[in-house]
């Protein structure tokens, strides 16, 4: 069954959602807004035609009330149910971090194993649309710091499918993170599940490792271009897909070839995953780079709103290429 | 539902509320003796609200409890060998000693866990009872939770959206009229908990707490209500603890007098007075069934003492399904 479409992210997500309604009896879907807004299927489709395909039993609009949807989510999780909550941004998640972060995250652990918490968290990140401070923030660093949750950022229509369908079969409680400016990229999708834990090689190179996800991988594939044709650098690019589980491996792999480590991400630089990744560079492999890593995040500010203001705080094809020239030691202005 | 039978109801109520007051009683003890760790709050003078909610239940019905949550657990059916071998932190108590006290579950009990988060159960209970009603099953859920928990926001979104969708939940606030030190006089402005569901269109009753009977009367009624698909209660249940909130509470902010005015409404005693005057317990019964629930609480706590301590092994198991490293 080697099925092979060209789909936007919104539909691939459309259709794993469809697929997991069809033959998971225990998933149902809920969230604000995810049968009749827009042309029905929530703020960027992606619940589009479920309610009519599924009923709205288990197609569920909510009231605005993220405190106990996200705990209402976790206490169906641990008695049988496979909730994928739709949280419209997950700038909103905030007000049920307790089920997430108290309840979902620890109730494993803490029942000494009685319970599966299959939970799945869908929402979006991410900036670029002039949403602003409560609407575009970058939170995946925050999530992967706690122990017990599962942090899913695809990058790609096909990663998205793929991803969706492990995280609704995983019975551990996983945040899955989609990017609000893919929704309407296109890609190949293979409806193949895709295993948490193992990146994607976005690009081949030899030169400088760029770990990136989501946005910054789109960045980073357009600065590979210049490096390439321009300076005669060639990028290999990682997509970690899951930021726990972690895929460390490959980093490393990738790193023996090249030598040079660059992370870029949306999230907030500072204390950010990029961060532990280098760290965990340095003690594990140490020897195989040639030159200090780097780290490109976003600005220690909150998303603004002015569209020059907003450019400035994320890492942008420019800021990339100066920064692998960097870590090559050779800093020239792009 | 089964109306409240003296006999059977009574008897058995009865004798689990003197076992969960000769659990709790040894509470404060076993801390003294630094054998609990951390905080541990006994519920001694609330027994009946924990008991007469849990004879209106069946098998296949959940709760998610609180802080104060050994009762209910006790109540719903959990060893107390093993509940007091948790709360101790050893290898056979349900969680292996990774939750203790304030994270205490049984999952085939339907026991969603204690909770060390005020208000953190009402979401779950709600939850659970959203499983129930998309897997067809007919079981409802309870959630129990303080005056303190009253003021926490979830409660309004949880007592909205049980309405919405006329989900099969409890919701048992148990009045004890202190939150820690702050009593509910001055922390809650409308003396009525019951008007915060009816406001949301929930069916919500008072109930005298202290009184066995009553709790399980309005509990019976509103299981069947839920059952039926009439969707949600509130139950407001006015009640006391003895003891302070926790060992070492210097119970500044309330009167020696208060305390005994509410120890003369012992729900214990006043039981056995009914039963007696119903003639369905003598004197000689009541002895020796307090005896028998001394002699099971005192095993427990032998066995809770005699258990190991978990290997430090299992300090990194049960993260994720399959732990990761």
């Amino acid at each position: 069954m080697s099925m092979v479409k060209q789909l936007s992210m919104w539909k691939a997500l459309n259709g794993a959602l469809h697929d997991i309604l069809e033959d998971t009896p225990e998933a149902f879907v809920m969230g604000e807004d995810v049968t009749t807004w827009g042309t029905g299927g929530g703020i960027y489709g992606v619940t589009g035609k479920l309610v009519k395909n599924f009923g709205s039993d288990r197609v569920r609009d909510t009231p605005i009330s993220e405190e106990v949807l996200i705990s209402a989510a976790v206490g169906a999780a641990m008695c049988g149910s496979r909730p994928i909550l739709e949280i419209m941004y997950s700038d909103f998640t905030f007000l049920g971090f307790d089920g997430i972060i108290n309840q979902a995250a620890k109730a494993r652990y803490m029942f000494g194993g009685q319970f599966d918490v299959p939970f799945v968290l869908r929402t979006n990140g991410g900036s670029g649309g002039g949403k602003a401070g409560q609407h575009s923030q970058s939170l995946e660093t925050l999530f992967a710091h706690i122990p017990g949750l599962e942090v899913v950022v695809p990058g790609t229509p096909g990663d998205a499918y793929g991803l969706m369908r492990t995280a609704v079969a995983s019975n551990n409680p996983t945040i899955f993170l989609e990017h609000k400016n893919l929704y309407y990229d296109k890609g190949p999708v293979d409806f193949i599940p895709v295993p948490f834990g193992q990146a994607r090689i976005a690009r081949d190179g030899s030169d400088v490792t760029i770990v990136a996800t989501q946005e910054m991988v789109k960045r980073s594939l357009a600065a590979a271009e210049v490096l390439a044709s321009k300076h005669d650098v060639s990028v290999e690019i990682i997509d970690p897909r899951t930021l726990y589980p972690f895929d460390m491996e490959s980093v490393i792999t990738s790193v023996k070839k090249t030598r040079h480590l660059l992370v870029a991400h949306e999230a907030v630089r500072d204390y950010g995953w990029g961060a532990e990744f280098v760290a965990s560079l340095a003690e594990e492999a140490w020897s195989e780079l040639d030159a200090a890593p780097r780290r490109l995040g976003g600005s220690r500010t909150p998303i603004p709103y002015s569209e020059p203001l907003e450019n400035a705080v994320i890492p942008s094809v420019n800021s990339i290429i100066e920064a692998v020239l960097a870590v090559r030691g050779s800093v020239v202005a792009a | 539902m089964s109306a409240y039978d003296a006999k059977k109801h009574g008897i058995a109520g009865l004798r689990q509320m003197a076992m969960i007051r000769e659990f709790e009683r040894r509470m404060p003890l076993l801390a003294e003796e630094k054998l609990i760790r951390g905080s541990t709050h006994p519920s001694v003078g609330m027994e009946a609200v924990a008991v007469g909610v849990s004879l209106a239940l069946g098998t296949g019905d959940t709760i998610a409890s609180n802080h104060r949550g050994h009762g209910h657990c006790l109540a719903r059916g959990s060893d107390p060998a093993r509940t007091m071998a948790e709360i101790l932190g050893r290898s056979d108590g349900y969680c292996h000693g990774k939750g203790g006290s304030m994270h205490l579950a049984v999952k085939e009990l339907g026991i969603l866990g204690t909770n060390a988060i005020v208000g953190a159960g009402i979401g779950l209970a709600t939850g659970a009872a959203l499983a129930a009603t998309m897997q067809g099953r007919d079981s409802v859920a309870v959630s129990y939770f303080g005056d303190g928990a009253s003021n926490q926001g979830v409660l309004a979104e949880a007592l909205n959206l049980a309405a919405i969708w006329s989900l099969p939940v409890l919701f048992i606030c148990e009045n004890n009229h202190y939150a820690m030190s702050d009593s509910f006089e001055q922390m809650v402005a409308q003396p009525d908990l019951s008007q915060r569901g009816t406001a949301y269109g929930v069916k919500s009753v008072n109930v005298d707490g202290m009184n066995l009977p009553k709790v399980y009367e309005v509990a019976a009624e509103a299981v069947a209500r839920a059952r039926g698909g009439a969707g949600p209660t509130l139950i407001v249940a006015d009640t006391y603890r003895y003891l302070g909130h926790m060992a070492g509470d210097t119970e500044i902010y309330r009167s020696v007098e208060e305390v005994q005015r509410w120890r003369d409404r012992d729900p214990i005693a006043a039981l056995v007075a009914e039963l007696t005057e119903a003639g369905v317990l003598s004197e000689t019964q009541w002895s020796e069934m307090q005896t028998e629930v001394a002699d099971e609480v005192e095993a427990a706590e032998q066995f809770a003492r005699n258990s190991p301590f978990p290997d430090s092994a299992w300090a990194t198991t049960d993260v994720y399904e399959e732990t990761r490293s």
